[in-house]
């Protein structure tokens, strides 16, 4: 069985993981969430570097806001609108909030990628 | 000076597909650009719930049509991945051959529609003319003109035949020809360059950051691509990315027309290298576990995410195009151009909607 | 007879308009082909236009999506009296491989009226000509009811 090597983080510590990655030239190509069990979510964040990648792993519970890293990387912008819209996970400090609307309109049913239950939409 | 907002689609002539920008102006000069997506959006990721991972080929390659051969090679190669199926020698140059040619046609596809954003409409007729000859190959070899729908899990459904990869090559020598006629057009026009050169300006670092990708990346001189991984059969044929270093919409067009030109020599050496043999391998069982892949589509790299769980339905697919990526570079590039260049800029990262919003 | 000039060419020359509602470009494209070279629909004297109120003719390719429905209401309101609404591909028909995906409401019909149907995944550039083709009786049909 294939499994991802990757490095867990927690809430806390996302911002300044990603900050030192960064720093140290590793490229973000995108986010992943991922509906684990109706108690929680995954956040994957990819990284690239000259063909290489790494990925951090962010395990988290339902309902719980967790930091946002687009004040890091503007690149984050459109990732977090997204899993946002998806899956409702509330991003703290996200700017530029399409709120849940950046692809769906207010008839849909929120959180449509939820498998377990529908998250929280704030 | 007042602040206007101007709204550049959805519906809009130069763009094939409906996006929306917020363009906020002062003057002629655009100050801030604000996308707004969602006209296209499908939610095609969820379908995997009850699309088995065979049929969830033919979903993926619907994400995008202009290069849907790509779409279905990077899934299957993660599903081949995750299942420990190895892939025949025959079948990885097939699935190089076809994903060139989509190359080659989602490449002069854009150079005729960036010529007619930049009102040179004959220009366009002429691209999309040779285009069609990779049409009738698609056509004669796979059975259908856009969606080709080659692979499988474990290799690809149709081989070619001697005949016909004489006919492809012959067919190439003509498109190769009639390409190179327009470089002086699309390269050295007067009018042309005074419409690109400096126009959308994308530096390096930005670029780098931003998380841009394929010919955006390139074309501000980052000399990254994905088939430099040596995926399917490029471990067997020579191959270099093209950049160009300006980051400008005249480095970007010049980067996807050499690209064109180089697809149409990889697919010669791909014909010329590839061995005789099966086509695909037969196999058993259900993908289990998770794993990112990564290609090159002619628009950027693609990653997909996938997540199995013994059963014959996926977990989870996480599909990330690259005009996803490459939005957050135009919204950095349009401040500070004039309103008249928007169409050309938004054109320059190739913009793919269906792509983007799956 | 300005009357009767605009009648004959209206059906010798529809004008039409192309609208991508969630296609995935397979149709889109095709619709574009049409236009080029190989096909050139221009020869006839059909002309693809920018502006909903200059068309007579409506293409739509691809799903219906929620936030979409407005845009393509919005544009069948826009073009004048008689018009024509072609559907083009699985997608526009029914909503194709996509239907039973969250965001989808199904084909265009959900939405506006259609007139002509091409089936195709994606349709191929002949079947959308013949569609225009077929659906000229059509307009030449809402035409004469107009005209009592
Ligand atoms: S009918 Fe097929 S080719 Fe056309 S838009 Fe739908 S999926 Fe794409």
């Amino acid at each position: 069985m294939k499994t991802l090597d990757t490095i867990t983080v927690t809430p806390e510590t996302v911002v300044g993981e990603v900050a030192k990655l960064v720093t140290s030239g590793w490229r973000m190509i995108t986010m992943s969430c991922v509906d684990l069990s109706p108690e929680q979510f995954e956040v994957l964040y990819h990284f690239d570097k000259e063909l290489a990648e790494t990925h951090l792993r962010l395990t988290f519970p339902k309902g719980m806001a967790i930091p946002s890293v687009t004040p890091t990387l503007f690149m984050a912008v459109l990732v977090e609108n997204e899993i946002k819209d998806h899956f409702g996970v509330c991003f703290d400090g996200l700017p530029l909030d399409f709120d849940g609307k950046l692809y769906l309109e207010e008839e849909v049913k929120a959180t449509p990628f939820c498998k377990y239950s529908t998250g929280t939409k704030q | 000076m007042a602040r206007t907002i101007i709204p550049f689609g959805p519906q809009h002539p130069v763009l094939p597909e409906p996006i929306h920008l917020k363009l906020v102006v002062e003057d002629e000069i655009v100050k801030e650009a604000l996308p707004q997506l969602g006209y296209v959006h499908r939610g095609l990721e969820k379908l995997t719930e009850i699309r088995d991972f065979n049929q969830m080929i033919q979903i993926v390659e619907r994400v995008c049509g202009i290069c849907s051969k790509i779409h279905a090679m990077c899934f299957c190669q993660g599903v081949e991945e995750m299942m420990g199926i190895e892939v025949p020698e025959r079948a990885k140059f097939l699935r190089v051959i076809w994903s060139e040619l989509h190359r080659i046609h989602s490449h002069l596809l854009w150079l005729g529609l960036y010529a007619d954003a930049f009102g040179f409409e004959s220009v366009f007729m002429q691209f999309w003319r040779i285009r069609e000859k990779i049409m009738d190959i698609n056509e004669a070899t796979a059975g259908n003109r856009v969606i080709v729908s080659v692979n499988v899990v474990g290799g690809t459904r149709a081989d070619l035949s001697p005949e016909q990869c004489n006919w492809i090559l012959q067919e190439l020598d003509w498109v190769e020809k009639e390409t190179k006629r327009l470089q002086a057009v699309m390269l050295d026009d007067y009018t042309v360059k005074k419409r690109t050169v400096g126009v959308g300006v994308l530096t390096r670092e930005q670029a780098y950051a931003l998380g841009a990708a394929g010919p955006t990346l390139r074309g501000s001189g980052v000399a990254q691509d994905m088939r430099q991984f040596k995926y399917a059969a490029f471990d067997k044929i020579d191959f270099a990315p093209v950049t160009a270093p300006d980051g400008d919409c005249y480095s970007r067009g010049k980067v996807r027309f050499l690209e064109t030109l180089q697809s149409v020599d990889l697919v010669r050496q791909a014909i010329s290298r590839m061995p005789q043999g099966e086509i695909a391998t037969k196999f058993k069982g259900n993908p289990e576990g998770e794993l990112v892949t990564r290609v090159e589509q002619p628009r950027g790299e693609l990653l997909y995410y996938l997540k199995g769980n013994g059963t014959k339905f996926l977990e989870r697919v996480r599909i990330r195009t690259p005009t996803f990526a490459n939005i957050p570079p135009l919204l950095a590039m349009l401040p500070g151009c004039e309103l008249a260049d928007v169409p050309v800029i938004a054109l320059s990262i190739d913009p793919c909607i269906s792509c983007t919003e799956r | 007879m300005l009357k009767n000039m605009i009648q004959t060419s209206r059906l010798k020359s529809p004008w039409i308009i192309h609208f991508d509602c969630g296609s995935c470009n397979g149709c889109d494209i095709e619709v574009l082909a049409c236009l080029t070279p190989l096909y050139d629909v221009e020869r006839f004297g059909v002309v693809n236009v920018g502006n909903p109120k200059h068309a007579d003719v409506l293409l739509v390719t691809g799903t219906v999506n929620h936030r979409n429905k407005h845009v393509l209401k919005n544009i069948y309101d826009q073009m004048p009296n008689p018009k024509l609404v072609i559907a083009i591909g699985a997608c526009g028909l029914s909503g194709g491989v996509f239907r039973e995906a969250p965001n989808v409401v199904g084909g265009v019909d959900k939405v506006i009226p259609v007139d002509v149907y091409v089936p195709g995944c994606p349709a191929k550039p002949e079947a959308i000509i013949d569609a225009v083709v077929a659906g000229l009786g059509k307009l030449a049909e809402l035409q004469k009811q107009a005209a009592i």
